[in-house]
């Protein structure tokens, strides 16, 4: 059988191959059921700079073919992070992606000062689709400008790969990716969950504690789907996917509409090992159709010249 | 911690709202003790999409089967259903902090409210195995929902009951129940599972009394191995709140600890 070629670029970072998890879906604790050492690189959960306590429970409910969460990034600030997670992950050969989560571009830049120049961290994912508290709680991802200021400051501080985390809630992703190209980023990933409600008609309360929270699964895959397209057609960053990645279909589905790598998080919950199984289905995939490199099916997909405008 | 597809050796409707599930467990070699849980796949479809967490209900380690007792409440429960014997379901534990069961304790005491009982039911049998005598309050809507009590019978518990229906289960006739069974026996231990007003019923009392007590807490889960925080809670320690994770430092907490 010939080699599969498997490998990914983003910036100067190389993966072994296009599966990692989704921040905040992924931790220490899943080294029991999965080995780090197969996974295209690892994510832990954002970080922010002090410690934070996160939102009221119920932080999780389920939806139609997807579940909503307000977890409100729970951290335990940047020195236990320094102290513990940084080291934990160094035993594992797989890069290190550090998700950054911060209130200000200011903060934004001293935290990727510090954690960029620590040993084992191979890449910044930034999630600019938190909260940016002089902005009055709208994200950093929602505004161009922010986001290329943003990118273009914390580009000053570090020459490791920057991959810019886009909220899908704005009206045009395009405009937002092209502006965090324009700041400096090496990637983007393609995106964050979707802002969603969920009310229980019995009890008419909201169905999690903080009333909205972000809707991720399967539900939200043919939006993503369609937002990496779009995405692809005005960038030329490697994008990956993330958002309703549950099977190894799901995972070609987003490279062939312009994805490089993808990330998994709901469908971890849902069968522990799924990451590795997805790698499988991947590879089955390009074995089926004589696939030798996967980074030829990047924007693969069969539209023709269609005129995207027409409605 | 692992996903086993386990053969359903039973799955049958035990009163009203109660089901109960038998599994084949001779895959699992991990071993499970009480107050632990599994997260089940109800059914094989995207919906329902998320695992169901169910406490162990009984552990048979000769036979290599494991019981679940459940409440249909809603999407997953009733998916749950119509699962039959023979088919497979997918089983991701054991999972979580077992209860502590000290070998020179005599008697201990249970206080469970509803579906509780199932995770208590499983403490009742290691008890019964250890030579620890086990006296149980159960509270339920009504007698029809009252179901292990012949199981809790069987491991030789001493069990009384309290229902709404009979209007007994008032916190205050609880509390009465509790402090004359107090009076009656010398309680090593408590434990509860299923209502927050017992639970601090019990918090109070069992400070009152100087004896020690856990308690199995319930939260919405999404990953059930400690990543997503998810599952949080509060507890106290020494003067500050602490932040914990329901399906990794609990399910099974001391109970003073805990705020409810
Ligand atoms: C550690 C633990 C052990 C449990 N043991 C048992 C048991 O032995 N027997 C039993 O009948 N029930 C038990 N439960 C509660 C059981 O998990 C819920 O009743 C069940 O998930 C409801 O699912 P549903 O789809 O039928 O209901 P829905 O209300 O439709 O559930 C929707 C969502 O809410 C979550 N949810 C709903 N109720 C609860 C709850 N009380 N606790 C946590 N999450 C909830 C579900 O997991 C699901 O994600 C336990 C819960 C936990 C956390
Ligand atoms: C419980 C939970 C916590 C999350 N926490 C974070 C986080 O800390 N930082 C972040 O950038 N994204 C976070 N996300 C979003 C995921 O990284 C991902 O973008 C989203 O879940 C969509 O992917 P999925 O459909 O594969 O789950 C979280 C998602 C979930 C479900
Ligand atoms: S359910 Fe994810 S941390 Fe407990």
């Amino acid at each position: 059988m010939t080699e599969l070629d498997l490998q990914v670029k983003i910036g100067s970072l190389t993966l072994a191959n296009p599966v990692m998890p989704a921040s905040g879906a992924f931790g220490e604790d899943m080294e029991a059921v999965i080995d780090f050492n197969l996974l295209g690189a690892v994510v832990p959960k954002s970080i922010t700079k002090h410690p934070r306590k996160g939102n009221a429970t119920p932080r999780v409910c389920e939806t139609a073919a997807g579940m909503m969460n307000s977890i409100g990034i729970q951290s335990k600030g940047i020195h236990y992070y320094l102290e513990h997670v940084i080291p934990y992950y160094r035993r594992y050969q797989t890069p290190l992606i550090s998700s950054i989560s911060a209130d200000s571009i200011e903060e934004f830049v001293e935290m990727t000062a510090i954690i960029a120049g620590t040993e084992g961290v191979a890449a910044l994912e930034l999630n600019i689709s938190c909260p940016n508290l002089k902005g009055n709680g709208a994200a950093f991802g929602m505004d161009a400008q922010l986001t290329r200021e943003l990118i273009r400051e914390v580009r000053q501080v570090t020459d490791k790969p920057l991959i810019a985390k886009l909220t899908p809630n704005v009206t045009s992703i395009q405009e937002i990716a092209l502006a965090a190209e324009e700041g400096g980023a090496d990637g983007l990933n393609v995106a964050n969950t979707i802002l969603a409600m969920a009310i229980d008609v019995h009890t008419r309360k909201p169905r999690i504690g903080n009333i909205l929270g972000g809707l991720s699964g399967p539900a939200v895959k043919p939006i993503i789907v369609r937002m990496i397209y779009q995405v692809h057609q005005v960038s030329s960053l490697p994008i990956i996917g993330c958002g309703g990645v549950m099977n190894g279909e799901d995972a070609i589905e987003m490279i062939l509409a312009g994805a490089s790598a993808v990330q998994i998080g709901t469908a971890s919950f849902v069968q522990p090992t799924a990451m590795l199984d997805i790698l499988e289905e991947i590879k089955q995939y390009m074995v089926q159709y004589g696939i030798t490199d996967i980074q030829s099916l990047v924007g693969q997909v069969a539209v023709g010249k269609h005129n995207l405008e027409g409605c | 911690m692992k996903a086993i597809q386990m053969r359903i050796c039973s799955n049958q409707q035990v009163s009203d709202r109660y089901w109960h599930m038998k599994v084949d467990a001779s895959e699992l070699n991990a071993d499970v003790q009480p107050g632990q849980f599994f997260q089940l796949r109800c059914g094989h479809d995207i919906h329902p999409l998320l695992r169901r967490p169910f406490s162990i209900y009984r552990i048979n380690r000769m036979e290599r089967t494991l019981e679940f007792l459940y409440l249909v409440k809603g999407a997953g429960t009733q998916r749950l259903t119509l699962m039959q014997a023979g088919e497979y379901v997918d089983v991701f534990g054991p999972l979580g902090t077992p209860f502590v069961l000290q070998d020179d304790w005599e008697t201990i005491l249970l206080l469970a409210r509803g579906v509780g009982i199932a995770t208590l039911a499983a403490l009742a049998q290691d008890a019964a195995e250890k030579g620890v005598q086990a006296v149980a309050i159960l509270s339920a809507r009504s007698r029809n929902d009252l179901l292990a009590a012949e199981t809790l019978q069987g491991f030789g518990a001493q069990v009384l009951h309290v229902t709404d229906e009979e209007q007994t289960s008032g916190v205050e006739q609880v509390r009465g129940l509790l402090d004359s069974l107090l009076q009656q026996n010398r309680i090593d231990a408590a434990f509860t599972c299923g209502s927050k007003r017992l639970s601090r019923l019990l918090q109070d009392v069992t400070r009152k009394h100087a004896i020690p007590a856990q308690i199995a807490l319930e939260e919405h889960m999404g990953c059930a191995m400690g990543v997503c925080f998810a599952c949080v809670c509060d507890v106290k320690e020494g003067d500050h709140l602490k932040t914990v994770r329901v399906c990794k430092e609990g399910p099974v907490f001391p109970l003073e600890k805990v705020v409810l």
